[in-house]
């Protein structure tokens, strides 16, 4: 590998058109979920510790801070997932050309979006 | 030179495959517990318990761990590769990558041990 390759990963250069938002959409959910764990196994071991620990988890989620940033931490789970699940289907060659990716960017906002809004509407 | 030092499995064509194999076990966890947790509407400690008390779930519950820990490390690593380098952080760039590294290193550590001890010690 030749170490001087012309690169642009300068991201005030670039053009964003809906699949790029995806893409950069799925670094930054990766990056919030990986923080984010942090949170979840805090919460799972209180929960699974005991009946105590469970009711005081549920006390936490009432917490508006907790609530909103477990939330937060779902939807890029959620997101992180649908766009995953896009790019698995593209490695075995579906929706391989441009229309396909633009239409696959498309649908993996909306069934993340709903996804999310669903999520929001249980936890609260 | 450096930047090739950090890259654990020494082949980028390693890390799609480990990526793509750890996306999948990740995947079907998450609509595993997801699952379990809609589909039962009084969830109490018995219950929420009981979704993790087997050998077999146990056993989903690591492997899975491990999958997230070899997953958050490529993508951690692609992440910083591309945008913790000279051109944006100029000569510091290296220090400042492989400090981040480590910090995600330390991190994915934390995790590996805290969860196994969480599914362990159910």
């Amino acid at each position: 590998m030749k170490d001087n390759r012309p690169v642009n990963i300068d991201l005030t250069t670039f053009k964003y058109p809906l699949t790029a938002i995806t893409s950069i959409l799925h670094r930054i959910s990766g990056i919030v979920i990986f923080a984010g764990v942090a949170l979840l196994l805090y919460l799972l071991q209180l929960s699974l510790e005991s009946a105590a620990g469970f009711a005081e988890v549920t006390a936490l989620l009432d917490n508006m801070l907790i609530k909103f940033l477990s939330w937060s931490v779902l939807a890029a789970l959620l997101f992180h997932l649908i766009a995953g699940v896009k790019h698995l289907l593209m490695d075995m060659g579906i929706g391989e050309s441009l229309a396909g990716g633009v239409l696959a960017a498309k649908l993996t906002l909306i069934f993340s979006f709903i996804a999310i809004i669903a999520a929001g509407f249980w936890l609260w | 030179m450096v930047s090739r030092v950090t890259n654990l499995g020494r082949s980028g064509l390693f890390h799609w495959l480990v990526q793509r194999f750890s996306a999948v076990i990740l995947g079907a966890y998450m609509l595993c517990i997801l699952g379990s947790t809609l589909l039962s509407p009084e969830m109490d400690y018995a219950h929420w318990k009981a979704v993790f008390d087997s050998n077999l779930m146990r056993m989903f519950s690591l492997i899975t761990l491990l999958a997230l820990c070899a997953h958050a490390w490529i993508g951690m690593w692609t992440v910083s590769t591309d945008y913790l380098t000279d051109l944006q952080l100029g000569t510091r760039a290296t220090f400042i990558r492989l400090l981040f590294q480590a910090g995600c290193a330390l991190l994915i550590a934390v995790y590996m041990l805290w969860g196994i001890q969480i599914f362990w010690s159910i």
